[in-house]
């Protein structure tokens, strides 16, 4: 799939094949990990919403993407690394046409424009959000680590959106960071109550509260 | 390709059964539970709708004949093994071993067994994987619980692998006088031992009361046990008939066949157990993973294949 080929496309045949592309990603992570959704403390039903989650690898979205029902799925945008995502034809063509992501820019100072003001455009155009809070994947044995302050600036700005935390398991034992193959095994995505940030909230405070709501989805949901 | 008539009449009998289970269940709910909150009932229900499903595609394989019945259990291996390794030890330098179980054991074991190739199939998993897989982890470093997460993920390729390879084995056995029915002796096999599964059941909630291994499976009763497994026996012995067996031959395989399937959901309900888990999985509705449904077939299955093999077999 060269860069040419994909810039050559007409707009509607490279929405069909995102359409596609879409859907064998989803059949893929299906056959791999039979994802299951847990909602507890939440019904899958069609409001705004941003979806909070632990980062272990690039397949994350991926699988809380293929989780949502098919009503939600359709507005539902993950913000992801523009640095990351734009590096490759065949990247931007997953992360753009394929997801259609809020492609942030992570590194301050080369960027045009403000991250949460990115997001918060998106929610006044009608889409839900995935969101990583911990503004990069986990390899180390922490199992959480510290929230960026994202997630607080969007929950001041736009304070009537429910912000859900959905603890993803066992996505990092599938795909280690640095390996190639994927290995099989059922991963379990656990949605929990949404949170609001309450009037006067420290920024802090805010972010431990959501970190607490996210590792109390953490233990085991099968017993 | 023509299916043996007696492959037809276990399908019809089996549809038959089905059809009572479903009206039953329908006059249950309609009467318990017309709201849907009787828990028993609904899951009654969502087992028989389940029964349904797996009736039918077994029929399917049975239809598309020798390649059908091997892909199957290939997929039913795969979804198994991902049950299984899901719960088992690991550390990240097992990842290599363990996407080879996957990729590379299980595809080769199916292909031996379609090609029928048994002195490899017969010891390729015990031998060549149980050997060569620690090989791998150990070059890779990390002797973190080394020994437990070998024996663990070698214990998930006996299970979901091999042993449940050998339902599909049974096709290939030559037995004089019966050439071209062999796919019968997986019909009889799996209808007699989930026959047992589910008159257990049945038994165990009627008059259950004496609980065999109450720390393992609060289910599993002496009731249950003996009312289950007579019945299965009997309706095995019934079907004589369609099985190479003389009625006291197919008594005595129905004997062995239904308490190894006891013996299999009492081990890996312990292993449940250990781990802490409830169900292997989610994606069969009302029984919980593959393995909840395959636990008695999966340990019958390779005795079953090797008595059959030594006393009827001609190779």
């Amino acid at each position: 799939m060269s860069g040419r080929l994909m810039a050559s496309l007409s707009p509607a045949l490279r929405a069909a094949a995102a359409a596609l592309t879409g859907r064998a990603i989803s059949v893929f992570a299906r056959i791999v990990t039979a994802p299951r959704a847990i909602w507890a403390g939440i019904e899958p039903v069609p409001r705004q919403r941003v979806y909070f989650a632990n980062h272990t690898s690039n397949g994350d979205f991926v699988l809380l993407w293929t989780v949502l029902p098919r009503a939600l799925r359709v507005r539902t945008r993950p913000v992801a690394a523009l640095d990351y995502w734009l590096t490759s034809p065949l990247r931007a063509f997953i992360g753009r046409d394929v997801f259609n992501a809020v492609l942030i820019d992570r590194r301050p100072e080369s960027r045009t424009d403000d991250p949460v003001a990115q997001m918060a455009r998106a929610l006044d155009e009608g889409a839900s959000l995935i969101l990583f809070p911990e503004g990069q994947r986990n390899a180390t044995d922490a199992v959480l680590l510290p929230f960026k302050s994202g997630l607080y600036h969007l929950a001041r700005q736009r304070p009537g959106v429910d912000l859900v935390p959905v603890w993803i398991s066992n996505l990092n034992s599938v795909m280690p960071k640095g390996e190639i193959i994927p290995v099989p095994l059922i991963c379990t995505l656990t949605f929990g109550a949404p949170l609001h940030l309450a009037p006067d909230e420290a920024k802090e405070a805010f972010l431990a509260r959501a970190e607490a709501a996210l590792l109390a989805l953490r233990q085991d949901p099968t017993t | 390709m023509t299916q043996p008539p007696g492959l037809i009449w276990l399908l019809t009998a089996v549809a038959t059964i089905l059809v009572i289970a479903t009206l039953v269940g329908a006059a249950l709910r309609a009467r318990l539970s017309p709201e849907g909150d009787n828990p028993v009932i609904e899951n009654l229900n969502a087992r028989i709708a389940a029964w349904w499903t797996m009736v039918i595609l077994l029929s399917l394989a049975f239809l598309a004949g020798r390649p059908g019945v091997v892909i199957l259990f290939a997929i039913l291996s795969f979804a198994g093994l991902r049950e299984f390794l899901t719960l088992t030890d690991k550390a990240p330098s097992d990842h290599w071993a363990l996407a080879a179980s996957f990729f590379l054991i299980l595809p080769l074991q199916y292909w031996l067994v379609g090609t029928d190739w048994y002195g490899l199939y017969a010891i390729f998993i015990p031998v060549y994987a149980f050997l060569l897989m620690p090989v791998v982890s150990a070059l890779r470093g990390g002797t973190q619980d080394f020994l437990s997460r070998v024996a663990e993920t070698q214990w998930a390729l006996m299970i979901c692998l091999y042993c449940t390879s050998h339902v599909p084995a049974l096709l290939y056995l030559q037995i004089p006088g019966y050439e071209g029915r062999s796919v019968i002796l997986i019909a009889w096999l799996i209808f007699t031992v989930q026959f047992s599964d589910v008159m257990q059941y049945v038994w165990g909630k009627l008059i259950g009361r004496h609980k065999i291994a109450p720390q393992v499976s609060p289910s599993k009763t002496w009731e249950g046990f003996l009312g289950g497994t007579a019945t299965a026996i009997a309706a095995g012995t019934a079907l004589y008939w369609i099985t190479p067996f003389t009625p006291w031959q197919a008594a005595g395989m129905a004997l062995v066949v239904t308490i190894m399937g006891f013996f299999g959901g009492l081990v890996m309900s312990a292993i449940k157990r250990d781990k802490g888990v409830k169900d292997w999985g989610h994606l069969i509705a009302g029984h919980g993973g593959f393995l909840d449904r395959l636990d008695s077939v999966i340990f019958a299955a390779p005795i079953f294949f090797h008595l059959t093999r030594y006393f009827w077999s001609a190779t």
